[in-house]
């Protein structure tokens, strides 16, 4: 088994064990996937097209069910957890969807208020992060615009938003760099270094190997539906680079969670919201 | 209607074309719906008033006598045994210029009445509440007019009873048609609406959607749609009774159905809209999560 970590014992926030993946009676697009994220780590989900990373990654946001194999999410196996318990745990988990996954008939702040509202926010509390949010990732004057009205970047950034708006302790995204310039990329990385940070684990899908070689995180490899280590993995302890902490570009958004994933009013928020807006 | 009923959605439900139809059918339903729950209660009424108005009366029908000038004597001796009998409250010996309109129906003007065999009839009422031995009053008159016979109207009364009651069955399963057909188009028209949102019905799901916040969706734009066209056709319905009772009112006669609906006759159709809404917001949400329990 890979454990991507240099703590075994550390909180696991995504466990895999022998998991195999077939669509239907074709062969296996995943064989044997054994790993281990623990808090706070982050990860580069490479390989080659077709390799199945994007099927991966449904594992892990809970969009497929495997064909054999274990997946445990947050210390919670999903085969013995009861289904009404999964949307909590979806909860904690923020994805950015390769195409973005906006709904078009929703505005940009309608689309970011998503997570809040099935968490059963209140409005007034929805209204206030997701303003701020928006403000920060520089939509302040594009909140009421429909997706098909914005551009590629911004509607990346809408779909950032969407993602993080719930301070989800896992953050996955699926090939993020895919719509975008390099620069636009390497801007994308820096907000996913920064949310890592806050002690969110992340795992990005990508074959973009300049982004990934120059950011030097883990690795996970996927070769012909097998999981492979390539490097050593590298652990960011939150609590060393905390919010008030060392780094003062640590940008903000006002977003929460509780350990099970309901959305309450202990917010945290970034020291420098402009931070995000110019790196994107 | 609708912006006040529809609580804001995350799906764009309001834009579907293929629900624009359920409003118009859910009033045809209503409408049809009317009309067979006022039929239920007009026959209903109708049985009471009829029950009441035969309860407590009898008609003694005394054959002639083979020699005529029998007749009257035998008459008398009866109204004697109707006049004793403690349970009667009156009776009226029914003349035969009045028998004999009863009769003109079956044949035709008899302009004398001697050619004919006509039995006496004696319209009977009994006190209120009391209750008459029939056998044994049978028993007495036929000893004075052999072949005489009592009616209670119980025969007749039973018969109309059950040939309400019949139509009452079936404009109930009319009833129950319309609901079946309601549950059928609203479980037709929610899976249209899964189908054609379901990229946006997934995203909601892997956000951490409970399948009762999906469903809810849908089952508040069902309710707004069957409140809509609910009201629509219970609106027709009226105007279509009041059409009806307008033309009934033209007519004369004990037996011509009432159709003055009273205050909760008219509390029961109102409430019609409000149950097909019902009907449709629990079966779309039914629909719903019977669907989203197939996904992960």
């Amino acid at each position: 088994m890979i454990v991507a970590s240099d703590q075994v014992a550390d909180e696991a926030i995504v466990r895999f064990e022998n998991v195999g993946l077939r669509y239907g009676l074709g062969p296996e697009v995943l064989q044997d996937i054994s790993f281990t994220l623990t808090r706070g780590s982050f990860h580069f989900l490479i390989g080659e097209s077709g390799a199945g990373k994007s099927s991966l990654l449904k594992l892990i946001y809970l969009a497929l069910k495997p064909s054999r194999g274990l997946i445990s999410l947050f210390g919670h196996d999903i085969p013995t957890t009861p289904r009404p318990n999964l949307p909590a745990l979806r909860r904690r988990v923020g994805v950015v969807f390769q195409e973005f996954k906006l709904l078009n008939h929703l505005s940009a702040y309608d689309n970011v208020a998503l997570p809040l509202r099935v968490a059963g926010a209140k409005e007034s509390v929805v209204k206030k992060h997701v303003s701020e949010l928006l403000t920060w990732v520089g939509l302040k004057s594009h909140m009421q615009a429909r997706p098909p009205t914005l551009s590629g970047g911004q509607q990346q950034r809408v779909s950032i938003a969407r993602a993080v708006i719930a301070r989800p302790r896992l953050l996955l995204a699926d090939e993020p760099t895919g719509n975008v310039d390099d620069v636009m990329g390497f801007r994308l990385m820096h907000l996913f270094e920064e949310l890592n940070r806050l002690g969110t684990t992340v795992v990005i899908a990508t074959h973009n190997m300049k982004v990934v070689e120059s950011l030097g995180h883990g690795r996970l490899l996927l070769d012909d539906g097998q999981l492979k280590m390539e490097s050593a993995i590298t652990k960011i302890d939150p609590k060393a680079k905390s919010l008030a902490g060392d780094n003062k570009n640590v940008a903000s958004v006002a977003v929460t969670t509780d350990p099970f994933g309901e959305f309450n009013n202990d917010s945290k928020t970034f020291s420098d919201p402009s931070n995000l807006e110019t790196s994107l | 209607m609708l912006k006040f009923i529809t609580r804001r959605s995350d799906l764009p439900l309001d834009r579907d074309g293929h629900s624009l139809f359920l409003p118009w059918l859910i009033a045809l339903m209503v409408f049809l719906a009317v009309l067979a729950v006022a039929g239920i209660l007009i026959l209903s009424s109708i049985t009471t008033r009829w029950n009441q108005g035969v309860t407590g009366t009898l008609t003694v029908q005394i054959s002639s006598a083979e020699v005529a000038s029998e007749d009257d004597p035998r008459l008398q001796a009866v109204l004697d045994v109707l006049a004793s009998t403690k349970t009667i409250y009156r009776y009226e010996v029914i003349s035969d210029e009045r028998v004999l309109k009863l009769l003109e129906p079956w044949l035709g003007e008899v302009t004398n009445s001697n050619d004919l065999p006509i039995p006496r009839l004696i319209d009977v009422e009994l006190h209120s509440g009391a209750q008459l031995d029939t056998n044994k009053l049978v028993s007495q008159i036929n000893k004075i007019a052999p072949g005489s016979s009592v009616d209670d109207h119980q025969v007749w009364l039973e018969r109309m009873v059950n040939l309400i009651e019949t139509v009452q069955i079936l404009a109930i399963l009319v009833l129950l048609c319309i609901g079946l057909a309601t549950v059928g188009t609203v479980v037709f028209t929610t899976q249209m609406g899964l189908a054609v949102h379901h990229e946006a019905i997934d995203v909601l799901h892997l956000i951490g959607a409970q399948d009762a916040y999906i469903a809810g969706q849908f089952a508040g734009r069902a309710l707004a749609l069957g409140l809509t066209g609910g009201l629509l056709g219970l609106v027709l319905g009226i105007i279509a009774l009041m059409g009806i009772g307008s033309l009934m009112g033209r007519m004369d006669g004990y037996f011509v159905p009432d159709l003055q609906l009273v205050a909760y006759h008219w509390l029961i159709m109102g409430l019609l809209p409000v149950g097909v809404a019902v009907i449709a917001m629990i079966t779309a949400r039914m629909t719903v999560l019977r669907s989203l329990r197939q996904m992960l």
